[in-house]
């Protein structure tokens, strides 16, 4: 078809590396290190291809192969997550990990998919648009799988409050994900913020999104059928995001080659809101056969995910591709993660429809090529072959490492410094029998900057957009009506606690298992499912290796036990600054389902004269806890024991309170302990509350500091 | 009968369904009126939603205010059509110069969500009627460049000739001149404002109310008001 046929290219960038040459100039020595390769992966990019790789088929291998996309030190680990699960648990699971979202069946022929992603390095280099593009990048995937994106959430981890760049972060973070959430009209239901040191010179932040659609209308990223046109729509492809994955950035690629660019990509939400709807209105037309949006390593990872999922090739020509910047090398738009972009598979027969549809929205396409019958991905410069590899081998059969693994030096140490003996063997001094002292612990810790109304942050966010938010921050979770008929609708709530996972990442991964679920229980939904975003240090650290080995087994065996499967999630490796990681923060989220919408608990105090009953057992746990942190500046020990059995019964407890109607309002209890739970529950509405801790220090043997604070 | 109102959509536009939703529990039927289309559809009035239309590129509204769609609510306007204008939409009609002055950055520069309490300073509009005059109502304001700004001589007006519809009471959360939260006409039929009243249509989605969550429906009275007005026009 016309699309290989053209005569003259456009512009022809010197050096363009085709297949024919790397065919006869074996020799040529790329710059595969500099661009993240080892010398054993590049043999076996070379092996595949029977010769040496082009420029642009190193471009692709390397970014594909990269730590982002392939999770090429975490697959080992993150099986475990398809293993460890019951029949029972699959049953409402429609699609599982290795799509661009899990989708879960919610009822009455509704889906609703979601998934946590984190966006912490551009977020450090460049606030505003990364936290911005993190936003943007969940929402297009969940789009991707046929939702229409009802929500968003962000889970935020920053320095201490009193270092001054933490303030450029913090400001540039929320202002980026406002300015971003808020123009593509989702409601932000919820999040964590939390300030640590250990967070200095790597903030976390990572954005939440969920999608609802009916059964009918899943999508999924594969280009089965040949004959069918690959197009890409949206933005233009510019020159932003190259080097996202380091790729690209050396001089040395070619020496008339490419400048270095800009490596965080930049946001225009207008666009995707154009492209949300446009996307939507496409798949009502049933006119796409497969979908996937573009982010991280853009073209390249789409055109060969498409293929591999398809278990078909394709051919492209890439000078087909709409570009805002004539001077782009073939290499610069492979690699180029320019935003609000989609790449559509679309038979012959419903172009016209297509090109209808985007027309009406004023979106900008081009047919850049087609699938084909082989299994080959082919992409031409004009009349040269710059691309001609197996897409496999690009997408999936990425290297998989398992890395050395150390217990830590300092662990042993840490755990034995508990807040019993800490303080030269007399332990952490407890004003148990000063009322005065331990109000003024109460007023120091609630006051705190982790402890404190987040409504600083919160209200610079819309959410009420959509006109279905039954429940948003300050709640424990979030909730979004689904069907406005019936009522049905969804929970989420996030939960991550650096600080226990530190002292010991397997019991802190399942408490923030349990406290997310927990979250969702609370508000009277039924929780089902789970997403996860872990966060960590570099993994050629064995010591690291060592957590994040701990903590994905203790976030499957948690999910195992109270019985509701992982559907997807994301990891972030390389949190670190020099030999200084970040606390193990595996972020879990967890998603709930409710029945009707108008049964959901409020999480304050609204009427006067309801009795207060505290349910479960106290114990104390006060190591890593915010007590041991504000008061007196803490870390060691072990953190609190999570009793899932326990965890399932509380919530089926308050799962049938709440359709009695028994229940008024009810809190967990979690950071800070019952002192922060009663703050929260009194200062919403104004409605104070007289307790009696007597009874609990008799009953559960605790003292008065336990029963406040653990 | 039932009577149309029509709800625009502009690319960008956000609130759109939820005006929508509005309509359709005041009673009404909700006609989508898309920004290229300049037919109206003979709609009996017509809600300019809320969002980022075009992107607030150039200046929040000034693009939306040249669409094709807009050239026909001028005119129905300046005949006596019902229009509402919510948020964005306000800043729509300010910029078609439906209504006077201007909307500008916050002045504490950042977007702000909140339950915010407002006086009915005016209760002869189509949009205001089922309110009574100097009531209290809660409903939610979410916006980043609400700050209502007017010449000396416009805003000596605007108090001498009763055209402001809408106070800010406790809080002034964008730095309004006067406490603006909302304008009429000197005919009546075109009202702006800048809080939501579709937010505020369903218990269990609105405004937090003094000891009840999420429970305020104050905005539905804008919906009502209109089909009163029609019904006895």
């Amino acid at each position: 078809m016309a699309l290989f046929k053209k005569k003259k290219p456009e512009f022809v960038p010197s050096g363009v590396d085709t297949t024919a040459n790397a065919a006869v100039t074996p020799d040529k020595e790329l710059p595969y290190a500099q661009l993240g390769l080892k010398d054993d992966e590049y043999a076996r990019i070379q092996e595949i291809l029977g010769r040496r790789p082009t420029a642009s088929e190193l471009a692709m291998y390397s970014v594909m192969w990269s730590e982002h996309c392939s999770y090429k030190s975490s697959k080992i680990y993150l099986r475990q997550f398809g293993e460890k699960v019951t029949d029972e648990m699959k049953k409402d699971l429609m699609v599982g990990m290795g799509e661009n979202a899990g989708v879960v069946d919610i009822g009455e022929g509704w889906a609703v998919t979601f998934k946590v992603e984190s966006h912490n390095h551009p977020s450090y280099i460049e606030p505003f648009q990364g936290a911005a593009t993190g936003v943007g990048g969940i929402v297009r995937d969940i789009l991707t799988m046929g939702a229409r994106p009802i929500a968003v959430m962000d889970q935020l981890r920053f320095g201490a409050p009193e270092n001054p760049d933490t303030a450029r972060v913090v400001h540039g973070v929320v202002d980026g994900i406002s300015f971003y959430g808020n123009c593509l009209g989702l409601p932000n239901i919820g999040g964590e913020t939390v300030f640590d040191k250990v967070y200095q010179g790597n903030p976390l932040v990572n954005a939440l999104s969920v999608g609802a659609l009916r059964h009918e209308d899943l999508k999924l990223a594969k280009a089965s059928n040949p004959g069918d046109l690959v197009i890409l729509f949206g933005a233009r492809t510019g020159a932003d995001g190259i080097g996202g994955v380091s790729v690209l950035a050396s001089e040395t690629f070619d020496s008339t080659g490419p400048s270095r660019r800009p490596a965080v990509q930049v946001g225009d939400p207008f666009a995707e809101k154009v492209l949300i709807e446009c996307c939507l209105e496409l798949y009502h037309a049933q006119v796409v056969a497969g979908i996937q949006d573009l982010g991280g390593a853009g073209i390249s990872c789409a055109t060969s995910e498409l293929a591999s999922n398809g278990g078909a090739g394709m051919r492209v020509q890439l000078q087909h591709v709409l570009k805002r910047d004539e001077s782009l090398t073939p290499e610069e738009i492979l690699m180029s993660e320019s935003q609000e972009r989609m790449m559509g598979i679309v038979p012959k027969k419903h172009l016209k429809a297509f090109e209808a549809i985007v027309n009406k929205w004023e979106v900008e396409y081009s047919v850049i090529g087609e699938v084909i019958n082989e299994d080959r991905l082919y992409i031409n410069w004009g009349e040269e072959e710059i691309v001609n590899v197996p897409p496999r081998t690009v997408a999936h059969d990425g290297p998989v490492y398992e890395r050395p693994v150390a217990y830590p030096a300092y662990q042993d140490a840490l755990n034995a410094n508990t807040v019993h003996v800490a303080a030269n063997g007399n332990g952490l001094h407890r004003h148990n029998d000063n009322g005065s002292e331990l109000a003024a612990q109460l007023v120091q810790i609630v006051s705190s900057p982790n402890q404190a109304d987040k409504g600083w942050i919160t209200d610079q966010y819309d959410r009420y957009v959509g006109g279905n938010t039954a429940l948003a921050q300050p709640d424990d979770s979030g909730m979004i009506r689904v069907d406005e008929k019936s009522g049905l609708g969804i929970a989420l709530a996030t939960d991550a606690n650096g600080r226990y996972c530190y002292l010991d990442p397997y019991q802190g991964a399942k408490l923030a298992l349990a406290e997310a679920y927990r979250n969702v229980a609370v508000g009277g939904a039924r929780p089902m499912a789970v997403t996860n975003c872990l966060n960590f240090g570099s993994p050629e650290n064995p010591e690291v290796m060592w957590q994040f080995k701990q903590a994905t087994a203790g976030l499957a065996d948690g999910c195992l036990e109270l019985g509701i499967p992982v559907t997807g999630g994301n990891v972030s490796f390389y949190n670190q600054t020099g030999d200084v990681a970040i606390h193990p923060t595996p972020v879990v989220g967890v998603l709930g389902v409710i029945d009707d919408v108008a049964r959901r608990i409020p999480s304050a105090w609204q009427d006067e004269g309801n009795n207060i009953y505290l349910l479960g057992v106290t114990k104390d746990e006060l190591d890593g806890s915010v007590w041991s942190e504000v008061i007196h500046g803490h870390l060691g020990g072990r953190p609190p024991v999570v009793d899932l059995a326990f965890e399932k019964q509380l919530a089926e407890a308050i799962a049938a309170a709440s359709e009695q109607g028994l229940i008024a309002s009810a809190h967990d209890l979690s950071e800070a302990g019952l002192a922060q739970a009663v703050v929260e529950c009194s200062l919403r509405f104004g409605m104070g509350a007289r307790i009696w801790l007597g009874e609990i220090c008799e009953r559960d043997n605790v003292d008065r500091t336990a029963a406040l604070f653990s | 009968m039932t009577f149309k109102i029509g709800v625009v959509t502009f690319p960008g536009t956000l609130d759109d369904r939820d005006a929508q939703r509005a309509v359709r529990l005041a009673g009404g039927e909700a006609v989508p009126l898309w920004h290229a289309d300049e037919n109206l559809h003979k709609v009996d009035a017509v809600i300019l939603p809320g969002g980022f239309s075009y992107g607030d590129y150039l200046r929040c509204g000034a693009i939306a205010a040249q669409a094709p769609v807009m050239d026909s609510i001028i005119k129905a306007a300046n005949g006596g059509l019902p229009v509402l204008g919510i948020c964005n939409g306000f800043q729509v009609l300010v910029e078609s110069h439906l209504l006077p002055g201007g909307l500008i950055r916050n002045e504490k520069q950042h977007f702000i969500c909140r339950d915010q309490t407002l006086v009915v300073e005016n209760v002869n509009t189509p949009w205001t009627n089922q309110f009574t005059l100097n009531e209290e109502i809660v409903i939610p304001l979410k916006n980043g460049e609400g700050g209502y700004i007017a010449t000396d001589e416009t805003l000596k007006r605007l108090e001498g000739e009763g055209l402001i519809a809408f106070r800010y009471k406790d809080v002034n959360p964008n730095g309004s001149m006067h406490d603006i939260a909302g304008l009429r006409n000197e005919r009546g039929n075109v009202v702006g404002l800048m809080p939501h009243p579709e937010h505020a249509v369903e218990a269990g989605f609105g405004p937090d109310m003094p000891g009840t969550m999420r429970s305020g429906v104050d905005g539905l009275k804008f919906f009502t008001s209109v089909l009163n007005s029609l019904v006895n026009a």
